[in-house]
């Protein structure tokens, strides 16, 4: 057991450093542009100098390395201490690329890749509809072929980022006639075209972070199809396979954490700092559990995989874990804020700690998110019994095409 | 970065995960649960065969010089089993010489020991749930009268370790004048617990023994914390296993949703823990100011989390879980003596707020 990196992990980190004391912050003329273009021409070096997009082939804008878990660790970590930024984040990034890396035409990794990765190009996800949330596979957004063009009708939810977006993924019935899961295909849509009507949706936070996007006789052109026709549903979960990357989740876990704990020795309770109360004593102490079993099962996890091996039903496991963790960190610090209890939510940044009493009435309602976005907790106990524990499949579920 | 198991800590699993399938089966430890004498020697001698008499003891007293994580992956395999025996007291008294016994007392206790030929066990609680060396009440002055709870097959042993007021520690010969041992009903019958009454008995303070009493409740700590994983373990398959094979309604009860998120819970409340419990026994070892909180959050959390999965497996197995013959109780059972022994989750807790400056 030894929770340092080694000698060879450590001179790549004495080598990031003096990279990043080099190119982070930017100097002189380069300092005065704005962050998005300060961004992207430091991901553009830190790409050269193969530290971001190792994954990526160097036809499409990427670095090409070898893969390896822990110099990705390193990386990250480096980074993340310098506050340098770190490759392009988002729905485009985590899923798009890794499905047109293993599914694109090679025109489109082409056409796409490069602008998505130096984060030009920003996509949005349409999956999920209102009559079709769990149940994905039920989705009823039409696509018509006429001629050479697709012609697309409906209206997705739930859907992150698409007042920026350029484009959307988005899966659509194009063989109405063909069972459920085979009538899907993953076509491509241009965001900036009349019949694209966003609405954002207004959260119970008061915050607006995802939309409504309606579709009206929406065009695309017939080859922005990615695999084949009906191929859309099999198409969609090839970056399911692609689990999270499990240090990070648990990172933000003690991170939260570590705001809980100054929160209780910031506010009073009984004239006394909070801390001092017994029962916040056992209950920072029994989530400190919680919070460190993940801690330590994201190092078990990164070890493993390190070694091409399985940890197992960990990685299953690490949304309704971190999940659990953030909501009952949400439900501490929620009693923990005194009368200001009472008051609305203040602004909860993902990623952030909550800031002040309302910060913390945020991350009581916004951990609640995290039961239901990217599959609910139920749809992950299902994955856990059934992938994890071997027990059946659920009978009601139809899934002729979905294995 | 190896977070993991090395080779041969996984092979020292193994191999003891077979001895204890094959001298132990279900059959074997229910005839033990029910019988009188819960001390089987023949199992015992074996577990000594394997070496396990002294894992952690160093090699010059016949010891195998290994270390906290290598003794607390076998706690970890001897309560997935739950191998009846004295595998904790013993290894407890024996860390207590190794380090807080003078070089005479290392010479004359350890060997035999690790050689088995020694029963050790160790002297804790009080009544009053006092478990910890800064409650302990009985004095030591040169001889020992009063009593100590809960020892683990004091019957069974020759040496007792026995904490002492001023949070010292002494050896005394179980066999020796003024020293007598009763039987307490206690629930896990797979580790025997006995009153110990002295009333006179010689005894031998250890001369480091102040020192060594806190170090000797972290590795309780974290053996009892590794014993409750492996058991809590063993509950979720147990538990998955009935949902396979029960049928009702013309299925197997595997096939309801609301059971299946039932054993998706339990086994999201258990398989994190291996690495609480890892990091204490490496931190015992290598990490001096963390081993201490470490090992606290370790027995808390995973003793707590185990004793709510043994419930809920109990709910699983539905009315035959209830019921004795049912080896759930058995595992029940295990992690109560778990959960109890050195004292419960919220103390434990309390300590690790204490601990953080909290």
């Amino acid at each position: 057991m030894d929770l340092s990196y080694g000698d060879e992990y450590e001179a790549l980190r004495g080598e990031l450093r003096q990279f990043l004391t080099r190119s982070w912050p930017l100097q002189g003329e380069e300092a005065k542009l704005g962050f998005p273009e300060q961004a992207a021409l430091f991901r553009k070096r830190a790409t050269e100098a193969g530290y971001l997009n190792r994954s990526i082939p160097k036809r499409y804008g990427g670095s090409e390395q070898p893969a390896d878990v822990l110099t990705a660790q390193v990386i990250r970590e480096e980074f993340g201490r310098a506050k340098a930024p770190g490759e392009a984040r988002g729905i485009g990034t985590m899923m798009l690329v890794p499905t047109l890396l293993e599914r694109g035409e090679e025109w489109q990794k082409e056409k796409w890749i490069p602008g998505s990765i130096s984060g030009e190009i920003t996509w949005c996800q349409g999956y999920s509809e209102p009559g079709s949330g769990s149940d994905l596979a039920s989705l009823k957004t039409r696509g018509e072929l006429v001629g050479d063009e697709w012609v697309i009708n409906g209206q997705k939810i739930w859907t992150s980022g698409a007042q920026r977006a350029d484009f959307m993924f988005c899966l659509t019935r194009t063989e109405p006639d063909a069972p459920k899961h085979a009538g899907i295909s993953y076509l491509l849509i241009d965001m900036k075209q009349p019949g694209v009507d966003v609405r954002p949706l207004k959260q119970m936070t008061g915050g607006a972070t995802f939309n409504e996007v309606f579709l009206n006789d929406v065009r695309a052109p017939a080859d922005w199809i990615v695999g084949k026709r009906g191929e859309g549903w099999i198409v969609s979960r090839t970056t399911l396979k692609h689990e999270r990357n499990s240090i990070g989740a648990a990172t933000q876990t003690s991170v939260i954490f570590t705001a809980l704990v100054r929160l209780a020795q910031r506010v009073e309770k009984n004239g006394a700092p909070a801390i001092r109360d017994p029962v916040v004593r056992q209950r920072l102490a029994t989530l400190e559990g919680y919070v460190r079993a993940h801690q330590y099962s994201g190092y078990y996890q990164l070890t493993r995989d390190s070694k091409g091996e399985s940890a197992g039903l960990i990685p299953l496991m690490n949304k309704l874990i971190g999940t659990t963790i953030s909501q009952e960190a949400g439900k501490i610090g929620y009693d923990l804020v005194g009368e200001d209890a009472l008051l609305a939510a203040g602004e909860r940044t993902l990623g952030l700690m909550p800031k002040g009493n309302q910060g913390w009435v945020a991350q009581f309602m916004s951990s609640l998110g995290g039961s239901i976005a990217g599959g609910t907790a139920n749809i992950q106990r299902n994955i856990i019994a059934e992938r994890g524990l071997g027990l059946p499949r659920d009978a009601a579920a139809d899934r002729s095409a979905g294995k | 970065m190896n977070f993991d198991l090395s080779e041969e800590q996984l092979l020292l699993q193994e191999t003891v995960g077979q001895f204890v399938a094959n001298e132990c089966p279900p059959t074997r430890l229910r005839e033990l649960f029910d019988a009188d004498d819960g001390f089987d020697s023949v199992l015992w001698k074996g577990m000594i065969e394997l070496g396990l008499g002294g894992i952690t003891l160093p090699d010059e007293f016949g010891g195998a010089g290994l270390e906290m994580l290598d003794l607390a992956v076998v706690s970890e395999v001897l309560g997935h089993a739950c191998a009846p025996g004295p595998f904790v007291p013993h290894s407890l008294a024996g860390l207590a010489i190794a380090l807080g016994g003078s070089d005479e007392q290392k010479q004359r206790w350890l060997p035999r020991l690790a050689s088995g030929e020694t029963l050790g066990t160790v002297a804790i609680c009080e009544s009053g749930d006092r478990w910890q060396l800064e409650e302990w009440a009985l004095a030591a002055d040169g001889t020992l009268t009063g009593e100590k709870l809960h020892v683990p097959f004091a019957s069974n042993a020759d040496l007792l370790v026995v904490g002492v007021a001023g949070g010292g520690l002494v050896l005394v010969e179980r066999d020796s004048t003024g020293v007598s041992v009763e039987e307490i009903d206690g629930a896990d019958r797979t580790r025997r617990l006995f009153r110990v009454t002295f009333d006179g008995a010689s005894c031998e303070p250890l001369p480091e023994g102040v020192a060594a009493a806190p170090r000797l409740r972290d590795a309780g700590l974290v053996l009892l914390a590794a014993d409750a994983f492996g058991a809590a373990r063993r509950l979720v398959d147990m538990s998955v296993e009935y949902a396979q094979t029960r049928e009702q309604f013309g299925v197997t009860i595997g096939h309801f949703q609301a059971l299946k998120h039932q054993l998706a819970n339990m086994a999201v409340e258990v398989e994190p823990c291996r690495g609480l419990y890892w990091y204490a026994a490496h931190a015992f070892d290598h990490v001096a100011e963390e081993a201490e909180r470490s090992a606290a959050l370790a027995k808390s959390h995973i003793t707590d989390r185990a004793m709510q999965v043994a419930r809920d497996a109990v709910e699983a197995h539905g009315g035959i879980g209830f019921t004795w013959e049912c080896d759930v109780q058995i595992w029940f059972k295990r992690v109560m003596f778990d959960r109890a022994f050195l004292g419960a989750p919220a103390f434990h807790r309390e300590r690790a707020a204490q601990l953080a400056g909290w």
